[in-house]
């Protein structure tokens, strides 16, 4: 299992409250499902922090780019659900395309060609 | 951070508990499938989750408004402090209440009555003139503001440009009678110009306000004040346009002003045109001071160099009239300042005296408070050490004096509502054309008290506790043998402090109170025992000559000396002790003529019945009395006061000589008799007084009069007064009073400063002393191990006694001699409010010291005999 250990906190935090946002555009989830399908996706390259997985659903709550309610999970227990609001789908597009300029404009000071290419098409 | 989660933290922190606790089930399960055994699954989700704990403290910590948190936390803990202790906070939130209660009751006054400027249309640019007369005589008593003379006032409006205008008033008194049958009434008046209302701003509140053509010698318009419309008229408007009746003439109501204008006083009922009923040629008088002059500043001029122009007219004036009292200069006042001439010194001196109880009552309160850090040494000790800061330490115990000062303004400000009530009504003199009435910058005011009472009561016992030397109570062993010495020294230093302002306080109000007891019990000249006074005026309309006012006159007197109980009864224009009356120049024939540049001489008038002097038991010292016969043109006479003949008599007898006074018929009057001085108020020095005789109807048409009685005077006061209405129905009677009442009135000033700064002055004194006990008690607690070691190695009782005594009275000594030491400068500031008392009376200080040096025994005594009473054994197995 390869561990990313991320230090810069500040970086990482954007990025989880963005990767939040778009696990939650293919519908309703909770956090250990959350959690999952993050690291699923990223092949386990990211691992998420449970430390800041929910202050950071808290944070996105608080300004209204998640609602949440109490539903059942699939094994049938309480669970607390989060939904995508319209305001969080607008912030999921600002920070894509901010995340991704920022990769092309650190991949053109880097000078790797391809690795801009690479995370312009993908 | 989000305010609604800040105070649901507690239901989120639940949810957050749920939500974890859902996640750890879910990675159990998983792991389970993945084919561990439950234990080993266990493990792994709880590695992988980390420490739920922390996550939980995160998201609190996310959700806080730390500052709240930390006054929440902060006052939590004083209030259950306070609460563990509810002798000492009830007793310290009482002393509070107090102190701010007092405080605030007389910033309310000062505020109304010196502050808070008159509800005028812009009264910053408002300013009264008067004239002021330069020499050394005329402002002996304080720089003069002589009233102004019509014919000065008509000069400046003319040839002076510095003001927008000039409006002048001055004062009368009307019998108001009424149309159908009602009581007649004497009505304090008011005569303005009739610009005086636009220039004040003040529209009529029905009707409309003198016009120019009315402000004549024999104008008739009137305006009636709100209360007088209210009362007399019911508030009914239509009464405008009506006429009503003022001493028998019809007047017209023009007009009603509006309520909020009680200026300049509250017995100003009526106002009438400035010139309505004045004699035609009083108005061209340069000497004849009676007004009032009410200037608006132009808003492009200052106000010295529209003072210097009329400055200069004055001067002008001065020249063209040396031998007359026309002044040299003027003199400016505002508004405020003139309504509170009178009580704005001892306002002033009140508003300080009740500031050093508030310093004493914080002072106390630090005291208790040290006391209590004492207590929690080992607390505070532990706290730190733990790694409370000390800014943390300090504002834990901030929070308490904060929460006693607050409980205590909350109570002040309810206690200062009662007080302040009660002194506007009570205290006579404070001028109520503004309203005392507690406002926001009262409540203010009294918020900023309450706050820098908590800090001065709390940062100094809170830094004393908090600092490096508390630590060194854990190093301590239990047993400690001597105290602690730093904390005992600031208490010392505080009581010292505290004892120090009492002093100064307690020799502020003896000097006060000695000045008041000598005011009272001055020798006004005459009897005054016994005596009822009361004033009538006869209308000119109805008494148009003078054998018609003696008519009534002599019935009167001869039925009141036919009453009962009645010793006798003087008739005159005024009554000794009751007012100056008013005051001419005379010349003397026999004597040659003056000096260019030498003022004429001048003497109070008054008008006496022949049974006026030995009524009244006033001493004949030459000469006669007025006798019956002395009447209209054969009573060319006049009696003068003994300060009289010495004054202008030095080294001859008056008697038989003859003075001219122009303002009276401008005739000869022969001196028949000398008589003893009297005062014509008390506390005011004795002015040479010559009376005419009342039968000759020469002086004026008013009436006092004294009956003397045999027992309570105010009992035949209904006689008296239907013996009045017998005579005249429709005259009314004004100030029925005893005289000693009358005189009591006058002094009402001296003696509210005297008792309000006394009561002051012992309240610190109590709280002096208990301050006093209760630092004497603490140390001698302190010190339980050193006496029962002192006693065990053969102390007797009474050495311990003396030990004690000396070590508590050592700060009251010292206080002593500081506050008496201030007080030799601070009392000349009190100077000029002490009549016949020097500010270093020794009386007083002896006193004082005397009083302090018993109370503060009393208040060491009782810890001292304690001490003293110890059971060695007992006290060092103690601990």
């Amino acid at each position: 299992m390869a561990r990313k250990d991320n230090t810069d906190g500040e970086m990482l935090k954007g990025t989880l409250d963005m990767m939040i946002l778009r696990t939650l555009v293919t519908g309703d989830a909770h956090g250990h499902t959350i959690a999952k399908v993050i690291e699923r996706t990223s092949e386990d390259v990211l691992e998420v922090e449970q430390g800041s997985l929910y202050p950071a659903l808290h944070r996105l709550e608080d300004r209204a780019w998640v609602s949440s309610y109490w539903g059942a999970s699939e094994n049938n227990r309480k669970a607390k659900f989060y939904r995508l609001t319209a305001a969080g789908r607008k912030q999921l597009v600002r920070e894509t395309n901010r995340w991704r300029q920022m990769i092309r404009a650190i991949g053109l000071v880097i000078g790797e060609e391809e690795a801009v290419a690479d995370g312009g098409t993908r | 951070m989000s305010w609604s989660r800040f105070f649901h933290r507690k239901g989120s922190d639940a949810e957050l508990q749920q939500e974890i606790d859902t996640y750890m089930t879910e990675e159990v399960a998983e792991n389970l499938a993945r084919g561990m055994s439950p234990e080993e699954a266990q493990r792994q989700a709880k590695i992988k989750f980390g420490n739920p704990r922390s996550i939980r403290e995160t998201l609190w910590q996310q959700n806080t408004v730390s500052l709240l948190e930390n006054l929440g936390r902060d006052l939590k803990f004083a209030i259950r402090t306070l609460t563990r202790t509810p002798g000492f906070s009830l007793i310290a939130i009482a002393v509070m209440a107090l102190c701010i209660g007092a405080t605030t009751s007389l910033f309310t006054v000062v505020r109304s009555v010196l502050l808070r400027p008159l509800p005028f249309r812009d009264p910053a640019r408002l300013v009264l003139i008067y004239e002021h007369f330069r020499d050394a005589r005329s402002n002996q008593e304080g720089f003069n503001y002589n009233a102004v003379a019509p014919a000065d006032f008509f000069d400046w409006r003319k040839q002076t440009h510095g003001f927008e205008d000039m409006a002048v008033s001055r004062r009368g008194q009307f019998n108001l009678t009424g149309e159908r049958g009602e009581l007649p009434e004497s009505v304090g008046a008011g005569a303005g110009s009739w610009n005086l209302f636009p220039l004040l701003g003040v529209p009529a509140a029905f009707g409309r306000t003198f016009t120019e053509s009315e402000d004549r010698l024999d104008g008739t318009a009137v305006m009636l004040t709100w209360s007088l419309f209210e009362r007399r008229f019911a508030g009914d408007a239509s009464i405008v346009g009506k006429q009503i009746h003022l001493d028998g003439k019809p007047y017209t109501v023009v007009g009603v002003l509006p309520q909020w204008f009680t200026w300049p006083d509250a017995k100003t009922q009526v106002w009438v045109p400035y010139e309505s009923g004045l004699p035609p040629d009083l108005l061209q008088h340069h000497d004849y001071h009676f007004s009032l002059v009410v200037a608006r500043l132009r808003p492009d001029v200052s106000l010295a160099s529209a003072l210097s122009q009329v400055e200069a007219v004055q001067y002008q004036l001065h020249m063209q009239n040396l031998h007359a009292p026309v002044a040299e200069d003027v003199a400016p006042r505002t508004i405020n300042d003139d309504l509170a001439r009178d009580v704005k010194k001892p306002l002033l001196i009140l508003m300080c005296a009740v500031a050093c109880m508030l310093l004493i009552g914080c002072l106390n309160v630090a005291n208790l408070l040290v006391a209590r850090g004492a207590a929690r040494q080992k607390e505070v000790a532990i706290r730190g050490a733990l790694g409370a800061q000390r800014l943390t330490l300090i504002r834990a115990q901030l929070t308490e004096s904060l929460l006693i000062c607050l409980a205590g303004g909350a109570g002040g400000v309810l206690l200062s509502l009662a007080a302040t009530q009660w002194l506007s009504i009570a205290w006579k003199n404070l001028p109520s054309a503004a309203g005392i009435h507690v406002d926001g910058v009262v409540m203010g005011f009294a918020c900023a008290v309450a706050f820098s009472a908590a800090l001065l009561a709390g940062l100094l016992p809170a830094i004393s506790s908090t600092g490096n030397a508390a630590f060194a109570s854990l190093q301590a062993s239990s047993r400690t043998a001597g105290g602690n010495l730093s904390r005992a020294t600031m208490r010392k230093t505080l009581l010292t402090v505290e004892i120090a302002v009492t002093v100064v306080l307690l020799i502020g109000a003896g000097l006060l109170l000695r000045s008041f007891v000598r005011l009272r019990t001055t020798d006004v000249g005459c009897v005054t025992n016994n005596v009822l006074s009361l004033d009538y005026s006869l209308p000119e309309q109805k008494y148009a000559t003078p054998e018609k006012v003696n008519i009534f006159n002599e019935a009167l007197l001869e039925r009141l000396r036919a009453l009962p109980g009645i010793r006798a009864v003087a008739l005159g224009s005024i009554l000794p002790g009751e007012g100056n009356g008013g005051d001419d120049m005379f010349t003397i024939k026999e004597h040659p003529p003056l000096k260019p540049g030498e003022l004429l001489p001048d003497a109070l008038v008054r008008a006496a019945d022949p049974g006026y002097f030995s009524a009244l038991q006033i001493p004949l010292l030459k000469g006669r009395f007025f006798k019956g016969d002395d009447r209209l043109d054969h009573a060319k006479k006049v009696i003068v006061s003994s300060v009289f003949a010495r004054q202008y008599f030095p080294g001859e007898s008056p008697i038989g000589k003859s003075i001219h006074v122009p303002a009276l018929k401008d005739a000869d009057y022969e001196i028949v008799g000398v008589v003893g001085d009297t005062l014509w108020q008390v506390g005011q020095p004795i002015m040479p007084t010559m009376y005419f005789p009342m039968l000759a109807g020469d002086v004026d048409r008013g009436g006092s009069l004294a009956i003397r009685t045999d027992s309570d005077p105010l009992a035949i006061s209904v006689a008296a007064q239907k013996q009045i209405a017998a005579l005249d129905p429709e005259l009314p009677v004004s100030h029925v009073q005893t005289m000693q009442q009358a005189i009591g009135d006058s002094l009402g000033n001296a003696r509210f400063s005297a008792t309000l700064v006394l009561t002051f002055a012992v309240l610190s004194l109590l709280l002096a002393s208990v301050g006093l006990y209760g630092v004497l008690s603490y140390l001698m607690t302190q010190r339980t191990t050193e006496l029962g070691v002192r006693m065990a190695l053969g102390a007797q009782r009474d050495q311990v006694l003396r030990l004690i005594l000396f070590d508590g009275l050592r700060p009251a000594i010292i206080g002593l001699a500081l506050g008496s030491a201030a007080s030799t400068g601070i009392t000349q500031l009190i100077r000029s409010m002490l009549y016949d008392t020097r500010p270093l009376d020794p009386i007083v200080y002896i006193a004082v010291v005397f009083t302090l040096l018993m109370v503060a025994t009393l208040a060491c005594m009782l810890p001292a005999w304690r001490a003293s009473r110890l059971d060695p054994m007992q006290a060092l197995r103690a601990e």
